[in-house]
Formats: C-alpha cells, sequence, structure tokens
C-alpha cells in the first residue's frame, strides 16, 4: 500500500514539475515584452516565440540581462499549411555557470511564398549577426536552405549548396527527393 | 568585364598586388573543402572558407525515414565518431517517446562513446601529425588507433559504422570477456599516450611552429560560439559532460582539461589530454557498469513521436553537438536539424587566419579540430 501511494505521489509531482529557474527566466522576458509568447518551460528547456519586428529587442535583452551569450543551433523549419517559415534560435552561456545546462529558443516566423525567389520575395527576417555573432554561418545556412534572406547579414551568401544550384531552396516541404 | 561570376569567383586587376589562392577543394586535408586566401606575400589578407563539397543533405533525408531507419545514414557525416553523433539523437528519440534506459546500457554507451572518441582523435591527430610534416605523429597514432577498432569491433561488430546506440538503448550486448580485454587494451593504450609527449608535444620543432600562432583570445572564442577543443584551448571551463551530464556521465571520475593560451598548441594538446581523460572514463564505467542486466527495451514498429519538439547536445570527439528534432505525430521527424560542432568552429578560421604567415596555415586549420564531412553533413 505504501509503495502504490509513493508512486502516486511521484506521478502527481511529474504531471505538473516546476522548474523555478527556468520560470524566473521566462517571467522576465514576459514582464519586459508583453507580445511574446513563452511556448513552453521544461527542464534546462525554454522556447519564447516572437514577432519579427521585436527579435533584435528581444534578443538584445536575453542577452545583456539574461547573460545567454552565444548561439548553439539556428534551425530553419518549413510550414507550408501556414505559408510561414519559421526560424529558431537556440541560444546558450558560456559565461554564467547558472545557465550552462539551459538552452533558450528563441523562434520567430516570417512569411512563406509558394514560388520562392531567395532574397528578392518576402521571406526575410532581421539579422541577429549584431547581437550574437556566432549566428552568421548558421543564417547563411538558412538562407540557402529556406530561402529566408537575413536582413543585416553582411555575408548572404551560398555556403553549402553547389553554385549553380537552380531548384527551390531545398530544404521546404515542397523539394521532393527523387523515388520518395 | 560586367559579366557575372559564380559567388566566390571575381577578376582582379593586373596591377592588383593581392593574389587570390585555392586551398583545396580536393583535399587540404581530411575531406574535400575550399579556402579561398587572399595573399599579400607572405601574409594572409582575407581568408573565406567554402565548405560544401561533401554536403549530402542529411537533414532532408531524415524527414522521408522513421526513427529507427535513420540511424544509420545518421552516423555517415563523421563515422570515426560515429557514437557520439548518434548519441543527441538517441537522447532526443527517448524523450519524444518516453523511454527510460536500462541502467547496463548507458554504461556501455559511455563507454562505446568514450571508444569512439580516441578513435576519432587519433586520426585527426595523424592528420595533424602528417600536415606538419611530422610521419611519426601520422604511423604512431594510426597504429595505435586499430586497439580500440579492434575493442569496438567485439562489441558492435563492425570496425567504424557502428550503428550501435539505438533509441531506448544499445543494440546488442557485449561479449562474456570484452571487459577483461578492454581493460587491458585500454591500459596499453594509454602507455602509449604518454609516449606521445616525448616524440610530438615536447619536440621544439612542433612548439616553434605552433606556439603564439592562430591566438584566439577567450572573448573571441566566446563571442564566435566556437565549442570544444577549441573553446577549452581558450579557457573556457566548458564541457557538456559535466556541465549538462547525460546518461551515466554524473557518476564517473573524470576532469575536464583547459588551457589558457588559446594558440594553435593549446589546441592541438587538449584533445590529447581529452583521450588520456577518456581513458579514466573507460575504467571507471566498466567497474561501475552493472555485470548483467538488459540492454534495450524493446519497441514497436514504427514508433510515433509526440506533437512537440526536443534539443539535445553531447560532447564529441570536437565538441558540443546538438540535435533539434520536431516531430509531429508522425513516425518520421518533421524536422531535424543538427548542430555540428566542425560546423560552428568554422567560423574561427577567417578570425585566426587573418593576418597569418601562409606557412602557419595548416598547423591553424587542423587546429580547429575541423571535419569537413561533419560541417557539411
Amino acid at each position: 500500500m505504501s509503495s502504490a501511494d509513493s508512486t502516486e505521489i511521484e506521478k502527481s509531482e511529474d504531471s505538473s514539475p516546476v522548474y523555478e529557474f527556468e520560470k524566473s527566466l521566462s517571467d522576465s522576458i514576459s514582464k519586459k515584452f508583453s507580445n511574446v509568447e513563452i511556448a513552453y518551460v521544461k527542464q534546462n528547456r525554454i522556447r519564447v516565440n516572437v514577432k519579427k519586428e521585436e527579435i533584435i529587442d528581444v534578443a538584445s535583452f536575453i542577452r545583456d540581462e539574461l547573460h545567454f551569450d552565444h548561439a548553439e543551433s539556428v534551425s530553419g523549419v518549413d510550414y507550408p499549411k501556414d505559408k510561414q517559415i519559421e526560424v529558431v534560435y537556440h541560444l546558450g552561456s558560456y559565461t554564467d555557470p547558472l545557465l550552462s545546462k539551459q538552452i533558450l529558443a528563441l523562434a520567430t516566423r516570417t512569411q512563406r511564398e509558394d514560388n520562392p525567389h531567395p532574397g528578392n520575395d518576402s521571406s526575410k527576417l532581421p539579422s541577429l549577426c549584431d547581437v550574437f555573432p556566432s549566428v552568421s554561418f548558421h543564417e547563411r545556412e538558412c538562407f540557402e536552405m529556406l530561402g529566408v534572406y537575413f536582413d543585416g547579414n553582411p555575408d548572404n551568401r551560398r555556403l553549402l549548396l553547389p553554385e549553380d544550384w537552380a531548384d527551390i531552396p531545398p530544404l521546404r516541404k515542397d523539394f521532393a527527393i527523387k523515388g520518395r | 568585364m560586367s559579366q557575372k561570376l559564380p559567388p566566390g569567383l571575381q577578376l582582379e586587376k593586373v596591377d592588383d598586388r593581392i593574389m587570390t589562392l585555392n586551398v583545396g577543394p580536393q583535399h587540404p586535408g581530411s575531406g574535400h573543402m575550399r579556402i579561398i586566401l587572399k595573399i599579400d606575400g607572405d601574409y594572409i589578407v582575407h581568408c573565406d572558407p567554402d565548405p560544401g563539397y561533401v554536403h549530402r543533405g542529411e537533414e532532408k533525408m531524415a524527414e522521408y525515414r522513421n526513427y529507427i531507419t535513420n540511424i544509420p545514414h545518421l552516423e555517415r557525416p563523421v563515422i570515426h565518431d560515429s557514437c557520439n553523433i548518434l548519441y543527441p539523437y538517441c537522447l532526443g528519440v527517448e524523450e519524444l517517446l518516453g523511454l527510460e534506459v536500462p541502467e547496463r546500457a548507458k554504461y556501455l554507451r559511455v563507454i562505446a562513446a568514450e571508444l569512439n572518441r580516441c578513435v576519432y582523435t587519433e586520426y585527426w591527430l595523424g592528420i595533424y601529425g602528417i600536415f606538419l610534416g611530422h610521419s611519426t605523429m601520422f604511423m604512431w597514432p594510426v597504429g595505435d588507433r586499430e586497439l580500440l577498432i579492434d575493442l569496438l569491433d567485439k562489441m558492435t561488430g563492425a570496425r567504424v559504422t557502428h550503428a550501435y546506440f539505438v533509441p531506448g538503448g544499445v543494440r546488442n550486448d557485449v561479449p562474456p570477456n570484452f571487459e577483461d580485454v578492454c581493460l587491458r587494451q585500454v591500459n596499453y593504450f594509454e602507455k602509449r599516450l604518454k609516449e606521445y609527449a616525448d616524440v610530438f608535444y615536447d619536440n621544439p620543432i612542433l612548439i616553434s611552429r605552433t606556439k603564439d600562432t592562430g591566438v584566439l583570445s577567450r572573448e573571441d572564442a566566446i563571442k564566435l560560439g566556437t565549442t570544444g577543443s577549441v573553446l577549452r584551448a581558450s579557457g573556457v571551463d566548458f564541457d557538456i559532460r559535466k556541465k549538462e551530464p547525460y546518461d551515466v556521465y554524473e557518476e564517473l571520475d573524470f576532469q575536464t582539461n583547459v588551457l589558457k593560451e588559446g594558440d594553435s598548441y593549446a589546441r592541438s594538446k587538449i584533445p590529447w589530454l581529452d583521450m588520456l581523460e577518456s581513458c579514466r572514463i573507460i575504467r571507471d564505467a566498466l567497474q561501475k557498469m552493472p555485470k548483467s542486466g538488459s540492454v534495450r527495451i524493446k519497441l514497436k514498429p514504427k514508433p510515433k513521436g509526440g506533437d512537440t519538439e526536443v534539443y539535445h547536445r553531447v560532447e564529441s570527439g570536437r565538441g558540443s553537438l546538438g540535435m533539434y528534432i520536431v516531430s509531429n505525430n508522425k513516425p518520421e521527424p518533421y524536422r531535424l536539424k543538427i548542430s555540428v560542432p566542425s560546423f560552428r568552429n568554422l567560423i574561427a578560421m577567417p578570425h585566426l587566419l587573418k593576418g597569418e604567415l601562409l606557412g602557419n596555415l595548416p598547423p591553424v586549420y587542423w587546429s580547429l579540430n575541423y571535419w569537413p564531412v561533419e560541417a557539411d553533413r
């Protein structure tokens, strides 16, 4: 009986765990910016969705006040149903020992065009190069793979794809692998 | 003259004293990668790395395959370190599917990951040696890594592409006498590693070529978001195994190696010190590992991840290796992003090479612990 009780208690704790430290970080962001949406607060992981107009301000706040200092990864995700492309910056910290386990995902979305002209269409986002210099190559990769142009990135050039690549950006969902 | 040329190529004026030099794309070292240099006499004034010659679209391929059939192709970007590139993937899928890995499997994973780290580092060290014209430092590591490849062969059945890690544990248990053989070979390997100091690391020729070459300051290392040995050679104490321990690393006895110099010599020494640390980890793990028990939990065919996303990272042979998996209730990932350390450290290359002598290109390039195939994915 006692063992059954203890498992029940553990379960109820697990179903709604509260991560105090992570919560305090996300609260400080939502207190400062009323428009941001905190998508989730999990153990060592926070995700913040922001509008593209606000991303530089939020990123600067995250760097200066919360002490995240570098980008681990920048990922573009294509959502053809929403007609949007999402860019997720995974930010980490080397300098603040309290944050060494934390990864903060800062996500924003831009318009997606059915007939993309990378660089010359409405799929554009402000670059975070000036806030986090470590994103520069990642943004270049995102530009060629999904066709999102980063305003302010000094180097929106091809990186991994062949120089004569003439097809649509390959990580878009409507680019199909042959035979699949 | 207004003809449009592909990116990376441009026409030069006759009176231009700056010369453009293409290093690569045919093997400036391990894999195909080009470095476009602009040189003024013997000095590099501009450096533009041009990766992508071995881009294989791993991220796109992953969207077409289910969580289990993704395993063999995901280790291809860095076959010498295949356990470590599958590690974050397995941790991520386990979180998506809500799996709890058996205790013995966790230890086996740590042992395989550490053996693989040494196998990779030995290969890298061999190339680093030969590119500095030190052929003994090519022969020794390439010979010594056979010891560990042998062990991994016994564990997994394959010499390099192991596909040993699966979501929920490891593919199979080790043979009965594995612990003894492993302990013996790792002890001998450690003895050999210590001999490298005499022939290589204390060698005045190596020291004169690499000391104070390509110095990366602590601030720049953080600002550029470098990782692994590059970061730790610049005085930042950051190792994912210590900072965000996964599986059983918390219970094992080891330390992080940090050097303050930030030069090419420090960057080449950290991986060697890490290998010595790996030997300690393997011995400790062999001792603490449960002697029997399950190594894998059974999965349903084509398991489905929930409607969520995960980001997991581990310390690979080159640094922090992260996987971002977006799932949408399907057996295949909706999006899989591999954030590889080689790609992250590439940004330091133009920064370090600007203003260096052309002759310092090999010691700087190779000290970045760069693996072109991994960076291109």
